[in-house]
């Protein structure tokens, strides 16, 4: 073994600047955990899209939908000989504020139906005898013929047969700011795990700073969970922030305790990190990543009754809709945080996110390019 | 003393079954500074990703520093710096962030401060990297490399796009770090760089290696250390094995209408070139001369120009 080296030119140089640093295990991941949230912080867009944009569509949808009474229906009231006698039916009757009426000969009214302009085409053939005309496909024109009708039937002289009794509910829990809210959580959870990761890794890709880090010792596990844990920092927040702003401005009741919702968001958030791991994992471009995350996200935004109940859809597809991600952790939301349900009861819905999440987790890491 | 960067026969080719690089040999020594030198397109980034361990080679052996990719990836990528071609850092981290980061991967970096100092980036240190002009970008893409207190530097196309005075620094700090007894690999297509900054280059064109040596002995094996170079305002009389006879001549080349020989003794041939001018009554349209350099000995080899792109 020889000490000495040879005297080549280099060697009476001063020698390499002797390093001041040890790194441990974890300095990498912390780091990497670091820059992605200072990153994020000084995207404006981001901080728009995820922390501002979700309550503003609450805001703007909660009070659209407030507890405000029935919308007015406009009917056209064809003109005929026997139009004022009905027209004062109408005005005898308790629901003439709910009902307004336009006088219009037979074309107006027919083009008027069409254009969406009335409900409902009321067209007087005799003193006791009237016409209605609507498209039974059109909830309101459905809505508008009995209100119209009961309207007229009882100023008539028609007597109710049976006794009824009404309870109004417009409690906490019941209302569309309760059913919106939690869905606004998934949906948010959706496009910030999503987009977060999917659009991150590829963006990093396009640059060639994926492939500059793995010029590094960095190890590309502490990379992945660097992303990860921004992604469970932000859940936090994003959650923390959407159930705040129900509480806060709507007095919304949350029944669950906010560890167990919390946990939902997390296999949420896992699961959706997952989807966009397994987008970006070969994608060079931003556009064919973009692409590829609408296509993903898309039935959901539809079927998975983020805004609507998915109820509403054919039977036969319920099933399937109940498999989609988003659908699962809607539902674990709104159980959890509207009527309170153990997670225990939730472990189908909590299988069916992780399943998505671990599979395309699977797969992204089999297929990941990082150059 | 074995060699730093070793390649035996590397071949490389793409899905497409195009050869990127067909049968390249290397060997880079401690403390050298080595120039691939080529034209875009030549190999050379393919050639040093593969040495850089980010390029699987479709066949041939490499070592650095004794060992191979396959085998101790972990403990090779502590001892080398690597910046690559047209790294886009993040541009919301500031300057001093992004060094922490890289720093942050190896067991013992060096001070990000003093990398900071060493490539004067300590004004901009708490700028944005978005807001960095293409010289410090491009300076702070090799502190990255720096930080790593790597003993070999892998620097592909440091230069490209960067102004006079940026391109001078960063070869500045490169001669450093080879003083300090680094070893250093570049690739670029600037003859100047190669002539100025290497010990040692390779020529590199269609994958391969078609001329090695230091800067000089390329250039004297050019046969000539000067080039004149002239054009005749008649082009038909002009006959190649003519201006070979005159004193001194050791090479002939024609393009685009001019006539470049590779001289030892200008001062024996350009009276011989004038008096030939003189005889055949032509006029002489242009004439310089000119120290021979990296360019001529390239088109000489290739017959094309380095930056003909």
């Amino acid at each position: 073994m020889t000490v000495a080296q040879p005297s080549s030119p280099a060697s009476k140089k001063r020698p390499l600047a002797r390093s001041a640093l040890r790194n441990g295990r974890w300095a990498g991941f912390r780091h990497l955990l670091g820059a992605r949230l200072l990153e994020l912080a000084r995207e404006r867009e981001v901080i728009f899209w995820v922390f501002g944009f979700p309550p503003l569509l609450a805001l703007g949808l909660g009070f659209a939908f407030r507890n405000k009474p029935a919308d007015r229906t406009t009917i056209a009231l064809v003109s005929t000989p026997y139009t004022s006698h009905v027209l004062s039916l109408i005005d005898q009757a308790r629901e003439r504020s709910a009902i307004r009426t336009e006088r219009v000969d037979r074309a107006r009214a027919a083009d008027g139906l069409r254009l969406g302009k009335y409900d409902l085409v009321v067209e007087p053939l005799a003193d006791d005898r009237v016409q209605y005309n609507y498209d039974p496909s059109r909830p309101e024109s459905v809505l508008s013929h009995s209100e119209v009708d009961d309207a007229l039937q009882t100023a008539a002289g028609r007597k109710p047969v049976l006794e009824t009794s009404v309870h109004l509910s417009s409690e906490p829990g019941s209302r569309y700011i309760d059913f919106l809210i939690p869905g606004l959580i998934g949906m948010n959870l959706m496009n910030s795990g999503m987009w977060g990761i999917g659009f991150a890794l590829v963006d990093m890709r396009q640059r060639k700073l994926l492939k500059r880090f793995v010029a590094t010792p960095m190890r590309r596990g502490d990379f992945l969970m660097a992303l990860a844990s921004s992604r469970l920092i932000l859940m936090v927040i994003e959650v923390g922030l959407l159930l705040g702003f129900g509480v806060f401005i709507f007095h919304m009741r949350v029944l669950g305790s906010f560890a167990s919702i919390l946990l939902i968001g997390a296999v949420g958030a896992v699961a959706f990190g997952g989807l966009g791991l397994l987008a970006a994992s070969r994608a060079q471009k931003i556009e064919s990543v973009s692409g590829l995350i609408n296509v993903v996200m898309m039935p959901m935004w539809i079927f998975s009754g983020v805004f609507f109940s998915y109820e509403r859809f054919p039977a036969l597809i319920q099933p399937f809709i109940k498999l989609l991600p988003l659908t699962a952790l809607n539902d674990a939301l709104r159980a959890t945080i509207l009527e309170g349900s153990a997670l225990a009861g939730q472990s189908g819905r909590l299988l069916v996110m992780f399943l998505w999440g671990g599979i395309a987790f699977a797969l992204a890491l089999r297929w990941f390019r990082w150059t | 003393m074995p060699a730093v960067i070793e390649c035996c026969d590397l071949r490389k080719s793409y899905d497409g079954g195009v050869e990127a690089v067909c049968g390249l040999n290397l060997k880079i020594e401690a403390g050298e500074c080595f120039g691939l030198l080529g034209p875009n397109g030549a190999g050379k980034t393919t050639t040093i990703e593969i040495l850089e361990g980010l390029l699987e080679p479709s066949s041939g052996d490499v070592t650095i520093l004794g060992h191979s990719w396959n085998k101790h990836r972990r403990e090779l990528r502590e001892k080398i710096g690597i910046s690559l071609q047209e790294t886009r850092l993040s541009e919301k981290l500031t300057v001093r962030e992004t060094l922490r980061l890289f720093a942050s991967f190896y067991c013992e970096p060096r001070h990000p401060d003093d990398v900071l100092e060493a490539l004067e980036l300590n004004e901009k240190a708490d700028a944005l990297v978005g807001t960095l002009s293409g010289g410090q970008k491009q300076r702070l893409a090799v502190a990255t490399a720096l930080v790593a207190s790597p003993r070999v530097l892998f620097l592909d196309e440091p230069t490209t796009g960067l102004d006079p005075q940026s391109r001078r620094q960063l070869w500045e700090t490169i001669r450093e770090f080879q003083r300090a007894g680094g070893t250093v690999l570049l690739t670029t297509h600037y003859m100047d760089e190669a002539e100025r900054l290497c010990h040692r280059l390779a020529i590199i064109d269609h994958g391969q290696v078609i001329a090695q040596g230091t800067p000089g002995a390329l250039i004297a094996d050019l046969g000539g250390h000067h080039v004149v170079e002239f054009a005749l305002a008649d082009r038909s009389g002009n006959e190649p094995a003519l201006w070979r006879a005159l004193p001194g001549v050791d090479s002939v080349r024609s393009d685009d209408g001019k006539t470049s020989l590779a001289v030892r003794e200008p001062h024996k041939t350009i009276p011989a070139l004038l008096d030939v001018v003189e005889k055949r009554s032509a006029q002489l349209e242009h004439l310089t001369t000119r120290q021979a350099s990296l360019e001529d000995v390239f088109v000489r080899l290739t017959g094309r120009h380095l930056r003909e792109d």
